[in-house]
């Protein structure tokens, strides 16, 4: 009576394709999306403050969305600024994803945004995990939070853009030992840029600004060793076969099996047998694809 | 707690896979979890069992096949288990243009479907 089904099938495959829809629409819009990853109190709300002025003084128009467990208070700081600025209670949920996250922009973002900043959840462990179909991901830390926040959460800060630290006039004082601080850094995200702010005395405001209007102009982020993936080269997908490609992103999870010592140039090119294939592998690559699944329907950005 | 969402992502997908299958209960759900994934396996069991509950799962048994960490450097292609925490630094040049082999998977491997099920699947959708 028992049967089984081989599912093969990514647990955030519905996350990821509305990020990969998102970020796709907000491509065409010249919108660069940055998500900002960080522990509570440890200053993102300030270094946002910074940006968004020197975007103002600058005269770049950008946008910033906060996500809040329960209050208004970062909205309320960041609007002073006079950029425009939404905020999101998540009625305890601890993370933003990005179904949700695309429903809120909807109708909302302003036309001509260049770059968007996305103050998730403070909290370094779930938000880690969802993409928001953002092009730049900033993980912050104070120097109040020890050199060896990177090591404890390796996600948050391995899977960073740009790692970011905040309240730097304080270092001294806490005994703040940067050496260890980058080395650590370095361990869980080899060749990640580290810039250093203080909001306070000024130091490296504008940088994370600038570091988005680089990516909006073209610049390529740095590629976390962790969201590399084995897979060789996408190859472009013949229009008569999008509807049974599956997307290079599942299939570079789609093989795990233990991995002898030798090379492994053909290794995850093995065994195909039929399973079952969702739809949600289908369609990942196709930007703009409609969405066979039951995403939550949203306006069009 | 992102475990919850993620249980609970797991539940809609089998609970659409038995509709697909014309599944009326199951019996365990086979879900690999990466060392790097980012996942607390006895986090996301507690959850599993809640977000079970009033679901054609109702009572199926969670599986958690843990995916050890595997880096291979690209220039000098040495391959090793960076750990945890990871240390993606290639063990051999130093360099920081390691791929990651294995570790971040978060997938539902294999469904064991129990209580009637039909001789051939139903049709999609
Ligand atoms: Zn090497």
């Amino acid at each position: 009576m028992c049967r089984s089904s081989d599912l093969r099938q990514a647990v955030l495959a519905r996350n990821d394709d509305s990020a990969a829809l998102l970020r796709s629409e907000l491509a065409a819009r010249g919108t660069v999306a940055v998500n900002l990853l960080s522990s509570p109190g440890s200053g993102k709300t300030a270094l946002l403050e910074g940006e968004l002025a020197a975007a103002r003084e600058r005269g770049v128009p950008v946008a910033a969305l906060t996500a809040d467990l329960a209050t208004e208070n970062d909205a309320r700081r960041l609007a002073r600024t006079g950029v425009p600025v939404q905020q999101i209670l998540t009625g305890g949920l601890c993370h933003l994803e990005a179904v949700m996250l695309r429903g809120y922009l909807a109708g909302w973002l302003p036309p001509g945004t260049r770059v968007l900043f996305l103050e998730n959840v403070g909290n370094l462990v779930c938000p880690a995990v969802y993409d928001l179909g953002e092009s730049l991901r900033v993980t912050l830390a104070s120097v109040t939070e020890g050199e060896d926040k990177p090591l404890k959460y390796p996600t948050a800060f391995g899977l960073a853009q740009v790692v970011l630290v905040t309240k730097t006039d304080l270092a001294a004082a806490v005994g703040f030992d940067e050496e260890a601080f980058l080395e650590n850094v370095a361990r869980v995200n080899p060749g990640v840029e580290v810039v250093f702010t203080s909001a306070r005395d000024g130091r490296g405001t504008g940088a994370l600004l600038e570091r988005a209007l680089a990516v909006q102009e073209g610049a390529v982020p740095h590629r976390p060793v962790l969201a590399r993936t084995p897979e060789p080269a996408p190859a472009p997908v013949p229009v008569s076969a999008v509807g049974r490609v599956p997307t290079v992103h599942e299939h570079a999870h789609a093989h795990t099996h233990d991995h002898p010592a030798h090379g492994h140039d053909h290794a995850h090119t093995h065994d195909h047998t039929p399973h079952d294939h969702d739809h949600r592998h289908d369609h990942g690559s196709a930007a703009g694809a409609p969405h066979p699944h039951g995403a939550p329907v949203v306006d069009p950005l | 707690m992102h475990e919850m969402s993620i249980a609970a992502a797991v539940v809609e997908q089998v609970a659409d896979a038995a509709v697909r299958h014309g599944a009326t209960a199951v019996a365990t759900v086979r879900l690999e979890v990466g060392e790097l994934a980012g996942v607390v396996p006895e986090a996301l069991a507690f959850c599993f069992a809640l977000a079970c509950a009033g679901t054609v799962l109702e009572g199926a048994a969670l599986e958690t096949l843990g995916v050890a960490a595997l880096a291979r450097c690209g220039p000098c292609a040495v391959e090793w288990r960076p750990g945890m925490p990871p240390d993606l630094l290639c063990p051999r040049c130093g360099g920081p243009d390691a791929v990651l082999l294995t570790g971040r998977e978060l997938r539902v491997r294999e469904v064991e479907w129990a209580g009637t099920v039909p001789s051939a699947p139903a049709p999609p959708s």
